[in-house]
């Protein structure tokens, strides 16, 4: 935002044509800065009052009560140590996952073309599709795939749901972001010098050398939009807790996201689910700050 | 040599395997959704059965399936068209008219995408509900196209950055007016990333799901909502929920399929090419 601000103060290169440019871009700039402005101040103002939608007694500046009262209610500390577990576990299994994937689909086989397709497809499901397949078809305790599998092999099959939420939560929404990983690190993967490659291997590089010494350090930039991007949408998972857990049971799998939506809309109060959507809007900054500067450094205007 | 055989057989089988496990779920939904529903819980599962179209009738015939997909091609074609609208004349005059300003209003509308939803949550379910937009396909469309504005922006913007200014510079002396070198020039120059822009704003909104499931409730209610009203079961339900999800599925795969390439550069705001 500062950056904007500071940029506009600058002077102009070209005053001359401002006049006929400016009506072409100030639509979107507009209505943009309203976008991002008007509510993120609401957000602001709702958590320093006391504003229930079913409770109208409740009203009035609240100070900071609201953030007092979130801060010390264990159910958002649980969310919170969720949110990070649900973001630290899915990019450790995406990006792993993703980097050794991308060097394998980047070596010829046959059927290669088609191999590729069928894994970067979990990408492209809707995530309520994604969580109530996972949830019924494939983990059902009785007529899921995985049971029949786990009794086709003698052992006894798991309740996942009920005895690892967010575990089994971590897992299906890997099961989507890992396909984004290998997409974006595959295009990275491709990039690379060949003749480097063939060069390392002339002088007697192993597979494993030449991985950690020239595809590994060629991948990090891709590797760091990556983490960054699935942190931005991570960080607000919603729709596979929705359909799948409910946050439950108990907080078990409740991320600050669902917090929010449920203090918010569940239990209608505003200025209690305004704190915490400050707090969501603070960690999202956080990344953000490092992501747009990694992205600022290869803008060409 | 042999070494080399057995390195390759190794790869094709890893290649493959990892391949078909992460497809599976998919492959499974697609053939529970043509089970009978009793087929489809049955243990051990079948691999091999009678096929029917039992459940996407079901599908139609008790949920009304059909205004659902409406309301989703609705919203997201809307979604995107304004967006483009928006979006084509701000790209161009950042992509062949930059001034001083030009990087930092780029970056900035990049980081309004990092505003996260549940931060905003309140206050725009608060407005939608005293504006009368709440469970509305404008209030989504609304949503919808400034949630994509700031990609689109960029995307387009990478590829208008590609087209030669030469040739928009001739249209010019040929006294194209600004507005007539955007449309008889650039656009139909630039008419794969336009609609490749187009494609990726229309899977991210298809696939939406914070705030069709916040702000819709039944009139509006895209197909995120529908599926996600399968989380409360009853009866035999797995081949039904398979058939509708297959058709909510199915179109968006295909466009994603068509265009990956193109996604990896509007996915990470041209930082990877």
């Amino acid at each position: 935002m500062s950056q904007a601000l500071s940029a506009g103060a600058a002077k102009q290169k070209q005053t001359s044509r401002n006049g006929v440019t400016l009506p072409l871009i100030a639509p979107s700039v507009l209505l943009l800065l309203a976008w991002s402005i008007i509510p993120l101040l609401m957000t602001l103002w709702y958590s320093f009052q006391h504003y229930n939608l079913v409770d109208p007694t409740q009203t009035g500046f609240a100070g900071i009560d609201n953030y007092r009262y979130l801060l010390t209610d264990p159910d958002f500390w649980t969310s919170l140590i969720n949110t990070l577990i649900l973001v630290g576990g899915t990019l450790v299994i995406t990006v792993c996952g993703g980097t050794l994937l991308a060097v394998l689909y980047d070596t010829e086989f046959p059927g290669r073309a088609i191999a590729r397709l069928l894994v970067i497809a979990p990408f492209f499901v809707m995530p309520t599709v994604a969580a109530l397949v996972w949830k019924n078809l494939m983990l059902h305790p009785i007529y899921g795939v995985v049971s029949a599998a786990f009794r086709a092999v003698g052992l006894t099959p798991v309740d996942w749901f009920a005895q690892f939420p967010l575990l089994t939560v971590v897992g299906i929404v890997s099961w989507e972001w890992l396909p984004f990983a290998v997409l974006i690190l595959l295009t990275a993967v491709q990039s690379l010098d060949h003749e480097q490659r063939e060069a390392a291997r002339m002088d007697g590089a192993g597979a494993i050398a030449s991985f950690f010494y020239i595809t590994l350090p060629h991948l990090r930039r891709a590797i760091g939009v990556v983490i960054m991007i699935e942190t931005i949408f991570l960080l607000t998972i919603f729709a596979e807790i929705s359909v799948t857990t409910a946050g439950g049971p108990g907080v078990a799998s409740t991320n600050l996201a669902f917090l929010i939506y449920a203090r918010a809309l569940l239990q209608f109060d505003v200025g209690g689910g305004s704190a915490g959507g400050v707090i969501a809007i603070v960690l999202a900054n956080i990344v953000a700050f490092f992501l747009v500067r990694s992205i600022a450094r290869n803008l060409e205007v | 040599m042999r070494n080399s055989l057995f390195q390759k057989t190794l790869l094709t089988v890893l290649g493959w395997g990892i391949a078909l496990v992460m497809f599976f779920p998919i492959f499974w939904m697609f053939l529970t959704g043509f089970k009978s529903e009793l087929d489809a819980v049955s243990t051990p599962p079948h691999l091999f059965f009678h096929p029917t179209l039992q459940s996407y009738v079901e599908v139609q015939g008790r949920a009304n399936y059909f205004r659902f997909a409406m309301n989703s091609v609705v919203i997201s074609v809307g979604g995107t068209v304004l967006a483009l609208i928006l979006a084509i004349p701000a790209a161009y005059v950042m992509a062949f008219f930059p001034t001083s300003r030009t990087r930092g209003t780029l970056l900035w509308m990049l980081s309004t995408k990092m505003l996260p939803p549940v931060g905003v949550l309140i206050p725009i379910y608060l407005l939608m509900r005293s504006s009368g937009l709440l469970d509305t396909r404008t209030g989504l469309i609304l949503v919808y196209m400034l949630m994509n504005l700031p990609i689109v922006v960029w995307m387009l913007f990478t590829f208008f950055k590609e087209v030669p200014r030469d040739i928009l510079e001739a249209g010019r002396m040929d006294g194209a007016g600004r507005l007539g070198e955007l449309r008889h020039v650039l656009l139909p120059l630039s008419l794969p990333g336009v609609a490749s822009t187009g494609l990726l704003s229309l899977i991210l909104c298809w696939n939406e799901a914070f705030w069709s499931l916040n702000l819709t409730s039944s009139n509006a209610a895209p197909l995120t909502a529908f599926i996600a009203s399968f989380s409360s079961p009853e009866g035999l339900f797995f081949g039904k929920l398979s058939a509708a999800s297959t058709l909510a599925v199915a179109p968006i795969l295909i466009f994603g399929w068509l265009s990956q390439r193109q996604l990896v550069r509007g996915l990470t705001f041209g930082a990877v090419k």
